[in-house]
């Protein structure tokens, strides 16, 4: 200990102004990203701030400074600070904790705040039993020490309460640490495996599947996932008022082109906004959509197995395999970029067509003398996944659990001390001398030391 | 009889309240204290009621959701929370002229939700994003810190005037303050139960974030001045536990703190782009 405090950089790290220090510019610098819009295109400063401005904001990095060099090495030091300053201080609480309580001064007991006197008339070894025996009853482990013309007896609570602050910087640590192994950045430059942690996205059209993402750290470069994801179907539900209830993608997971089995039992996977799914640890997330020109059909024929499911474009006509059946689009009320209702056409088996309107994605059953189908047209969407692996969540939710249990330990629960001083007076009788200490909540603790002590003399009485 | 009615009544009983505390501050009028807390308990009594009943009625009109998902709304559970925890302080440690300093807080909250034209008042449907059972969870936790902070500000507003009046004449206005040494040790308090909820708070948004965007922390204008918030009061405790800090500093750290949480609040929305847009409409 000595050694290291001769160290200047040790000591330098060692301060609690350094703390304050960085607490301080941590808070003041992270204003400079809320107020300058963080990421935006070069131009889009130029146009807000003018050209020399706008050269300076990116020179210091303002223009994304969550990731510039200074501010992660403010949180390094930060980090630094914190280790170096609960090394410090740990080894002097384990002395606090290990001290040997019974070697107190009696003088000492007698000067505490938190202090009651009890007589009781029995003898001193019957009265340091009795003590003892209500202590222990009461959950106070005891230990005993004679001392000249005394005993004293001693028990305390809590005393690993001491660590609770140290457990809220540990915490933090952990999240640091979480973050770093969950950072796309670690995993390409300095892990040197990209696909160790990655943020991507990827737009799928309904019925098509993919095995690749694109990353959002550099823009048009793909991610393999190592199996392909399909996008079964996508819905948008609206609330009366027009807005936005749910947005639903159906989504399935195919190993060599096989969909397989996912959490739910199912191989179809209902993805919305707050309900992601997790595969092979890659997660995706319900993120955005995209209308197309085009529609997706799905033609079935009672008493047949199977569906044929295509992309088709309005005014073509569609060749099916059942018995010269064909059908197209010849017709659709659009709102917006929103496909409302569609007009299709139905024939080629030779008897007059159907031609009918139906609203879009709504089953159409259709009898034919060459059967009965049924056929859904849709508008084709495309729905935009977010997509993210980061294996280091769990330490970051590992460390705000941590953090939790640690503040309330820091600053709710004390390390309790009870101290019972016992004398032999001139007279038959003893005096118990009750005393009591607890680091923090010192009212809450007097409230238990004078129930304790309160119950006890009631005992004797009986 | 419908909530935003029982709203409207529950404004006007915390501004009666806030008019009693004031007047047991200068006329020392201790009945005009005891007024002022009956008029705090009813007030949030009837807002209890009132929460309820919006919560109902967002399912009569097919929506529902809990009470917690717009400006409006959170600007009256803000005042509730605020009231609710200055109570439990006036009852636990009986220094009722803080409910001076305090109710206009939720006074201004709720005079706010119902008069300014930006905040719209409609119970409406959740869109996808806010769609989760986080909802709850990040929005009570934080609104208990904030309302934690409120009291703490308001602490340090009374500890700089109590500290800087230097008459002793026992009918000033700063004789009827509780003394210094209590006021220290309330807005100490009052700052770490707020630090707890605080953090619990950001905590829930970061899980929350990561369910629905797969990002727990995007520095989006919200969580960084959320952060920011949580440095200063971190900076508060740190300066107290390690440096003895106390008095004049530490009040003004809780009034620069409630700043932020004002800034967190309301600043960000109406100010700064991002992910918490709710406070737009």
């Amino acid at each position: 200990m000595t050694t290291k405090k001769k160290n200047p950089v040790w000591a330098f790290f060692a301060s609690v102004k350094l703390a304050l220090f960085l607490l301080f510019i941590l808070a003041a610098t992270s204003i400079i990203g809320t107020v300058i819009e963080q990421n935006k295109p070069f131009s889009q400063y130029v146009r807000e701030y003018g050209q020399s401005t706008a050269e300076l904001f990116q020179k210091l990095h303002f223009t994304d400074m969550y990731n510039s060099w200074w501010f992660l090495s403010l949180l390094g030091l930060f980090a630094i600070n914190l280790i170096v300053c609960s090394l410090e201080r740990i080894p002097n609480v384990i002395r606090v904790i290990k001290k040997d309580n019974l070697r107190i001064d009696p003088d000492r007991i007698a000067k505490m705040g938190i202090r009651k006197t009890v007589h009781l008339s029995c003898s001193l070894d019957e009265a340091v039993t009795s003590v003892r025996k209500f202590l222990e009853k009461k959950g106070w482990k005891t230990s005993m020490r004679v001392k000249k013309d005394s005993v004293l007896l001693f028990a305390q609570k809590g005393a690993w309460t001491r660590f609770g602050v140290y457990i809220v910087h540990l915490s933090i640590l952990v999240i640091l640490f979480g973050a770093v192994i969950g950072s796309p950045t670690f995993a390409k430059k300095i892990l040197h495996k990209p696909k160790f942690a990655f943020k991507g996205s990827i737009m799928i059209p309904e019925s098509r599947a993919t095995d690749y993402i694109y990353s959002l750290s550099e823009r048009g470069k793909k991610i393999d996932l190592g199996f392909a994801v399909r996008c079964n179907l996508f819905t948008i539900e609206y609330y009366s008022n027009g807005m936005p209830k749910t947005y639903l993608s159906k989504v399935s997971v195919l190993e060599n082109g096989k969909p397989v089995v996912l959490k739910n039992g199912s191989t179809e996977w209902n993805l919305e906004v707050n309900k992601p799914l997790t595969y092979r640890g890659i997660t995706f997330y319900q993120a955005s959509y995209q209308p197309y020109p085009d529609f997706l059909s799905i033609l079935r024929k009672k008493g047949t197995e199977g569906q044929e499911t295509k992309i088709i474009s309005g005014g073509q006509q569609i060749k099916t395999p059942f018995a010269n059946i064909s059908f197209g689009i010849i017709n659709q009320k659009v709102r917006g970029e929103a496909v409302q209702q569609l007009k299709i056409w139905f024939g080629g088996d030779g008897a007059q067509p159907s031609v009918f309107w139906i609203g879009n994605g709504q089953k159409a059953i259709i009898k034919r003398p060459s059967g009965e189908y049924e056929l859904i047209v849709k508008q084709l969407y495309a729905t935009g996944l977010q997509v993210t692996k980061d294996p280091g969540v769990w330490f970051v939710y590992i460390g705000c659990g941590m953090m939790l249990l640690g503040l309330y330990v820091a600053f709710f629960l004390s390390h309790r001390k009870i101290y019972a001083l016992i004398r032999a007076d001139k007279d038959a009788g003893t005096t118990v001398l009750f005393a009591g200490s607890a680091h923090k909540n010192k009212l809450g603790f007097e409230k238990i030391f004078s129930r304790l002590v309160k119950e006890f003399e009631d005992k004797q009485q009986k | 009889m419908n909530s935003s009615q029982l709203f409207g009544i529950t404004t006007l009983s915390y501004l009666l309240s806030s008019i009693f505390y004031a007047a047991l501050l200068i006329f020392k009028s201790k009945k005009a204290g005891r007024l002022g807390l009956w008029a705090a308990i009813f007030g949030v009594v009837l807002q209890t009621i009132a929460l309820g009943l919006r919560w109902y009625e967002s399912y009569q009109i097919g929506i529902g959701h809990a009470p917690l998902t717009n400006m409006y709304e959170s600007l009256v559970f803000f005042a509730w929370c605020t009231t609710l925890f200055y109570i439990f302080i006036e009852l636990r440690y009986k220094a009722s002229v803080i409910g001076a300093f305090v109710m206009p807080f939720s006074v201004a909250a709720m005079a706010y939700a119902s008069f300014a034209s930006r905040v719209n008042q409609e119970i409406s449907p959740l869109v996808p994003a806010l769609q989760s059972n986080w909802l709850l969870a990040h929005v009570i936790t934080c609104f208990i810190g904030y309302g934690a902070f409120a009291v703490a500000g308001g602490l340090g507003i009374m500890y700089l005037i109590k500290a800087r009046s230097t008459s002793t004449d026992p009918d000033s206005m700063a004789a009827s303050l509780p003394e210094l040494r209590v006021l220290d040790d309330l807005t100490h308090k009052t700052i770490i139960f707020g630090f707890m909820w605080l953090s619990a708070g950001i905590i829930t948004g970061a899980v929350w974030a990561n369910e629905a965007w797969g990002t727990y922390w995007s520095w989006d204008p919200k969580e960084t001045w959320s952060i920011i918030t949580w440095f200063i009061y971190a900076l508060t405790l740190h300066a107290r536990f390690t440096r003895g800090w106390s008095g004049k500093r530490i009040a003004w750290l809780a009034i620069l703190g409630f700043a932020s949480v004002f800034f967190t609040y309301f600043g960000v929305n109406f100010l700064l782009a991002g992910l918490h847009s709710y406070g737009s409409s």
